[in-house]
């Protein structure tokens, strides 16, 4: 029974159970030898029910007395505490951030049941090369691809397209996708209400809305069922509302038309336009399925050799829709935060042995005033955990802060949410590496001061050199210098990769350039007269505005409409494939390459006077007449485009049409009332460019008010200026760069922090032989010296494998580059001095501190 | 030590258990044993104290100076399971001042229920 008693007391503290543990075990026997044998089961009974609580109550008492004791010593080591709690936030703040963007994006599988087997499908080069959807479907090749395989539980075909909507709020210009009746069931995603689209034929004018839309255009109006719209002009019926979270095919889609199609659609093999989405059928592997489409496109080849025999077929999951270059970005920046949360690791535990190093005799005190070890390895346990759940709380909010900063890295090409949630399991991962560093080296003085004699440390002076412990730091400076030159190598590398792309020369000048989209509706303006009306009233009128030097019309702007290729014939040459040699085609009005910045060659603009009665002309660059024409002059030549014959009247610049970092098909420009007759509303000039030269937000008001006095139905989206266009090239790039340039900075700011704490403790270690030294006739200046060159060979120890490092990465990014070699000599030269200059700034002050030691204050001291 | 009044009335109203164990070593210095066996006494078998309580109530009044022990001063030889108590000019105050401080409440109860048949 008195054993029983004993177990029970170890619920107490240790200190405790020491101290009295033997007194309660002698009233507890003695009570027991004096009770009757019916109050002895009433004793054991209340010493259970009683020793717990009062146990936790002690244990209370003490974690009262740490917290109190902690917070008095923390307050008066502020800087050492603001430090900790600082690096613990960086390190978990920024890791949480990255992964949970990079798990987003990279693994966690889509929201749609079964993700697996949903695989995306369309035209491709034979080789397979590329990456995503190469070239789009003809209904003639899905709806063979459909028929003749086996592989698929289903199969559907989609359109993207663009019309205006009106009906419930303002007239909006929408993202739509016409969706074949299978695309939305095999998708697997149930209406929140209503239904999806039973045959097409049906449901041609019915319509299925996003749950972002039902909320911005209908209030998220629960009657919505049933309700009438007009898309483009034509009556539309809502009969479903998809839920929240659901997107397809990527973010930008707002609502689902049915795709419908006419005998005639299937007559042309090249008319591509088509996206094609499939779920596999249990137990059918990708690579099976893959195989199956690539002996049907074999096949197909050969019975339409006229138009399919370059045609393959691209495959893929619906998951790695993305292109190679975000991957390789997202595992980019995992890398790097890795790296800061190594460098986290290693600056919390020299912190923190810097500090045990400071409190040694503390703890020796204490110790000698009869603190057991249990006592002072509980208090320093409180400290440690005090300081991580702080950091770790100011993480959280930095994740929080810093997770929109990343949401440009997710590719808009997925059918995901913009942002990514904190990711909790992340959170944790961080916390519990930043929580372990903290303890495990928060603990290490207090297992020191109870192994140590009390008097040694007690005793100690700073004669001892400091031997193990200061090795340990030393390494864990050189991991620290190691990171950063990785981190600042890496995106010293992206800096430049950055810079060479915006050093190239779009072939236009965006400065000053006001941009905006004004799709006209069809079939309101199926007549080119009444559209060209259109067109000049809003010009004349834009162009009377003050400020403005110039306006035109175009179908798309460079960079953003970066499709639009199309295939030209030439009289007298060889027919070339439109998937090799076409050419990208614009209708602009008057005065596009003035308005645009686009250099003018030779011949003339297109004008006024280019009517549709009249010749049919075009302005091309000077790579298409490069192409077609070499070493001659290209005016007055003629070439074929669109079933119609078009004379060259001028050639101008060529320009990135595709974006900065592609490579883009030579341009033509054609008159905007020649589009033929019968041509779909999308290749309409309906972005109107502005150059100006004043205040843009007044521009902005008069050009609503002239387009609304013109036609008041017509809607006005995507307001922007050409240059927001230009940088949108760069935007993901410079995102990346923001978070490495930070994280960069922190590791450099960090590991000058801790060559600085390693050197001041060894000033101050030494301070005695150093004064001894100064003594006996030193230099002053060569004892500075030797600080210097400790700080300098702590750098280059971690310099070396960094740079190595570095590389490594460097090359593994490489497509990222954009043709900067990994080991640029510039970059690792630049970093290298940077890695150098912060150990420089580490180690002065340690070397000033060692300079002005004076024999007599160090002996005094003694 | 002088004793100061602020520092006795920041300990008060004192827990029971403390209050009983003031009680006890104001009577003479005595071990834990003894001590329940006071409490015990004195209530008549109302209280009767467990080691836990005790012990962590022991902890708490050393820790405030309202008890020492006596022998650990005289630096002799102790057996560790019989440890005596003693109470300090400082706890001899602080239980005196609850003892007012209980009697005034008394007192006041007293007012109220005056002329009304006494609650049972």
């Amino acid at each position: 029974m008195i054993r029983l008693y004993r177990a029970l007391l170890h619920l107490y503290p240790a200190s405790f159970r020491r101290e009295y543990g033997d007194e309660m075990t002698e009233v507890f026997a003695q009570s027991y030898a004096d009770a009757t044998l019916p109050g002895r089961a009433g004793l054991v009974l209340r010493a259970v029910s009683d020793e717990i609580p009062n146990a936790l109550a002690v244990h209370w008492a003490i974690l009262i007395q740490d917290l109190r004791y902690t917070v008095r010593t923390l307050n008066r080591a502020r800087g050492f505490a603001l430090t900790a709690i600082l690096v613990t936030a960086l390190g978990v703040g920024a890791n949480t951030a990255a992964f949970s963007v990079a798990d987003f994006v990279l693994l966690r599988p889509l929201p749609f049941p079964d993700p697996e087997s949903l695989v995306r499908l369309c035209e491709g080069p034979r080789t397979g090369a590329g990456w995503g959807c190469m070239n789009e479907l003809s209904p003639a090749n899905y709806r063979d691809l459909k028929t003749l395989s086996s592989s698929f539980q289903a199969m559907g075909a989609f359109v993207g397209a663009a019309a205006n909507l009106v009906g419930g709020g303002e007239p909006r210009r929408l993202g739509i996708t016409s969706v074949t009746p299978e695309v939305l069931p095999l998708l697997g995603v149930e209406p929140v209400l209503g239904r999806v689209f039973g045959s097409a034929d049906e449901d041609r004018s019915s319509i299925v809305i996003s749950h972002g839309l039902w909320h911005s255009q209908f209030g998220g109006d629960p009657g919505v069922l049933s309700r009438k719209v007009n898309l483009d002009g034509a009556p539309y019926t809502i009969i479903g509302v998809m839920p929240p979270a659901f997107y397809f095919p990527d973010r930008g889609t707002q609502l689902w038309t049915a795709l419908t199609f006419q005998p005639a659609d299937f007559e042309d093999r090249t008319n591509t336009y088509m996206h094609a989405v499939g779920r596999l059928k249990a137990g059918v592997t990708f690579e099976q399925a893959r195989a199956e489409l690539e002996s049907l496109a074999a096949r197909m080849s050969r019975d339409y050799p006229a138009t399919n025999a370059e045609t393959g077929v691209s495959f893929f999951r619906m998951r790695d829709n993305m292109s190679p270059r975000f991957r390789t970005m997202l595992i980019a920046l995992g890398g790097a935060t890795l790296c800061l949360l190594l460098l986290t690791c290693a600056s919390l535990a020299n912190l923190f042995l810097a500090r045990a190093t400071a409190r040694e005799r503390e703890l020796a005190v204490r110790a000698a005033l009869g603190a057991g070890k249990e006592r002072l390895v509980r208090q320093l346990i409180t400290e440690s955990v005090i300081l991580t759940v702080l950091g770790g709380a100011a993480g959280v909010a930095l994740a929080a802060a810093s997770v929109p900063v990343f949401s440009s890295l997710v590719p808009p090409t997925l059918p995901l949410a913009s942002q990514p949630g904190l990711d909790l399991r992340v959170l944790a991962l961080a916390l519990v590496f930043t929580a372990l560093t903290g303890l495990g080296f928060g603990l290490l003085p207090a297992l020191r001061a109870g192994r140590r004699t009390e008097f040694d440390a007690l005793r100690d002076t700073n004669r001892a050199g400091g031997g193990r412990k200061q090795r340990v730091r030393a390494v864990l400076v050189t991991v620290e210098v190691t990171m950063s030159v990785i981190l600042l190598i890496t995106s010293g590398l992206l800096i430049r990769a950055v810079w060479r792309v915006q050093a190239i020369d779009p072939g236009f000048v965006p400065q000053n350039v006001l941009t905006l989209n004004t799709p006209l509706a069809r079939p309101k303006y199926d007549d080119p007269v009444r559209r060209y009306q259109f067109y000049q009233r809003v010009l004349t009128a834009v162009r009377a505005l003050p400020g403005v030097e110039n306006a035109a019309f175009t179908t798309g702007l460079p960079m953003v409409i970066t499709g639009l290729i199309t295939r030209v014939e030439v009289p007298g040459q060889e027919v070339r494939s439109s998937r090799t040699a076409g050419a990208s085609h614009r209708w602009v009005t008057p005065d596009y390459f003035r308005t645009m910045g686009i250099p003018f060659r030779r011949g003339r603009d297109v004008e006024d006077s280019d009517t549709s009665r009249r010749q049919s002309v075009a302005v091309v660059s000077a790579s298409f007449a490069e192409r077609y024409w070499p070493g001659q002059d290209p005016i007055g030549k003629t070439f074929r485009h669109l079933d119609q014959t078009r004379t060259v009247v001028g050639v101008v610049g060529d320009i990135k049409v595709r974006g900065l970092e592609r490579t883009s098909e030579p341009q033509m420009y054609l008159p905007a009332q020649q589009v033929p007759e019968g041509l779909p509303g999308g290749f309409d000039p309906k972005d109107l460019v502005i150059r100006h030269a004043g205040e843009e937000d007044a521009l902005i008001s008069a050009v609503r008010q002239i387009i609304r006095a013109v036609d008041p139905e017509q809607p006005i989206s995507n307001v922007r200026t050409l240059e927001q266009v230009v940088a949108g090239e760069t935007a993901t790039r410079r995102a990346q760069l923001q978070v490495l340039g930070v994280l960069a900075a922190v590791a450099v700011l960090l590991s000058g922090v801790g060559i600085y704490g390693l050197l001041a403790y060894t000033v101050s270690q030494r301070a005695l032989e150093i004064g001894v030294r100064l003594a006996l006739g030193a230099e002053p200046s060569r004892v500075g010296r030797m600080i210097f060159a400790d700080g300098m060979r702590l750098a280059l120890t971690g310099i070396l494998p960094g740079m190595l490092c570095a590389y490594a990465a460097a090359r593994g990014m490489n497509a990222l580059l954009f043709g900067v070699p990994p080991s640029d000599p510039a970059t690792f030269a630049t970093a290298v001095a940077l890695a150098l200059l912060m150990a420089f700034a580490g180690s002065l002050v340690p070397a000033i501190r060692a300079v002005r030691v004076t024999p007599m204050s160090v002996l005094r001291a003694e | 030590m002088p004793v100061k009044d602020d520092d006795v009335d920041a300990l008060l109203p004192l827990p029971a258990a403390a209050f009983h164990i003031l009680l006890a070593l104001s009577a003479g210095d005595c071990h834990g044993y003894g001590i329940i066996q006071d409490v015990e006494a004195r209530t008549s078998g109302a209280l009767r104290l467990s080691p836990g309580t005790l012990y962590r109530t022991i902890q708490r009044l050393l820790e405030q100076g309202l008890i020492e022990e006596p022998r650990k001063l005289s630096r002799a030889r102790v057996d560790p399971r019989r440890r005596d108590y003693r109470i300090t000019p400082f706890g001899a105050a602080v239980a005196r001042a609850e003892t007012r401080r209980l009697t005034e409440l008394v007192r006041l109860a007293r007012n109220v229920w005056r002329g009304a048949p006494e609650p049972s």
